[in-house]
């Protein structure tokens, strides 16, 4: 339950918290968004950090799903964790910049102790990517916009850690590891 | 027990800040002030908590507000806690007497003698301006709703 503004005051309109209509388009996947999976498949929204472990729990099961899903991932990466997680963000919008976004990711989950730059560098390498360029995409400007764009855009949707998920019906933002039955859920509310 | 409502001049309290000295109500006056009252220092769910209002510090500086850490922890504890969080959010205690202050400001959750989970934002003028109380002490309330709660302070003056 929540007051206020006090008095007659008229409600506010202040940015953030964001209208509604952006809210609504923060559900929606974008032209620019790190997706995989089927189009027409129940969307998820992931908000993560890749040194979470329940952030890689959670994209292992969606990168791999028991029934179809379109999965989203966008950074929510805090300060107060070191930094790493902006390091790993950086590197996976440098991947993407070279389209490996999601073999980069994989890469993480499979190996979530080997996050060290000389790792990175190498990961790029057996990738197949151009790693001069990688390393120069992961700290550039462009990368750093969109790591802060997305950690605004979950802190107005009202994410309080890592996983912050967004999918099915409804605006509330789910902080819990999907499992089979999580997915079948979403499956039968598009029933 | 009712989270204290907004119009409400904040009644007299004291919190020990980290240092060991007295935090009253006059400390609230010149400025917005969020109190964030978590249940325990190094419960998980408050750790993401005050992780994800750390991201806030800036935009908070920017309306001339400053927020805090509540808990019937003790200072000692707190300190660590927060150092622990790679947080800057000061830390107020309610360790002695215990939770004197949050019971105060109705933020005080009796059947587990804990601090609830809640925020009181409370404006230059040291009355409340916005509060919320969460359904349950597992419930964390959005950064969001911090600044759902500072552009209360705005829209009241």
């Amino acid at each position: 339950m929540s007051h206020g503004p006090r008095g007659d005051a008229p409600p506010t309109t202040a940015s953030p918290p964001r209208p509604a209509e952006d809210r609504a388009a923060t559900r929606r996947e974008r032209p620019e968004d790190h997706a995989c999976g089927p189009v027409d498949a129940p969307l998820v929204i992931l908000y993560g950090d890749a040194t979470c472990p329940r952030c890689q729990d959670a994209a292992r099961l969606l990168r791999r799903p028991p029934q179809p899903v379109r999965l989203v991932w966008r950074h929510l990466v805090l300060r107060a964790r070191g930094p790493r997680p902006r390091a790993l963000a950086g590197a996976l919008e440098a991947a993407g910049r070279q389209g490996a976004f999601w073999p980069l990711l994989d890469r993480l989950l499979a190996q979530p102790g080997r996050t060290e730059d000389p790792d990175l560098w190498r990961a790029a390498e057996e990738l197949g990517l151009d790693v001069a360029r990688f390393d120069d995409d992961r700290r550039a400007e462009r990368a750093a916009a969109r790591i802060a764009r997305d950690l605004q855009e979950a802190l107005a949707i009202g994410a309080t850690g890592t996983p912050a998920l967004l999918a099915g019906p409804g605006d509330d933002v789910d902080h819990g590891v999907p499992d089979a039955a999580w997915i079948q859920a979403l499956h039968a509310d598009r029933a | 027990m009712a989270i204290i409502a907004p119009g409400t001049p904040v009644p007299e309290i004291t919190l020990k800040r980290e240092d060991g000295s007295d935090f009253t109500r006059e400390d609230l006056r010149g400025r917005t002030t969020v109190l964030v009252f978590y249940p325990f220092a190094f419960s998980p769910v408050c750790t993401d908590q005050l992780q994800v209002y750390e991201e806030l510090v800036p935009q908070l500086a920017e309306r001339d507000a400053v927020i805090y850490g509540v808990s019937t922890d003790a200072t000692w504890s707190q300190a660590a806690f927060r150092e622990k969080l790679g947080v800057s959010i000061e830390q107020l205690s309610d360790f002695e007497p215990k939770g004197a202050a949050s019971r105060a400001l109705g933020a005080y959750f009796e059947p587990a003698g804990m601090t609830n989970r809640a925020l009181v934002v409370v404006g230059p003028d040291g009355v409340v301006a916005w509060s919320y109380l969460a359904s349950s002490p597992g419930e964390l309330p959005g950064a969001d709703k911090v600044l759902e709660g500072v552009a209360a302070v705005g829209a009241s003056s």
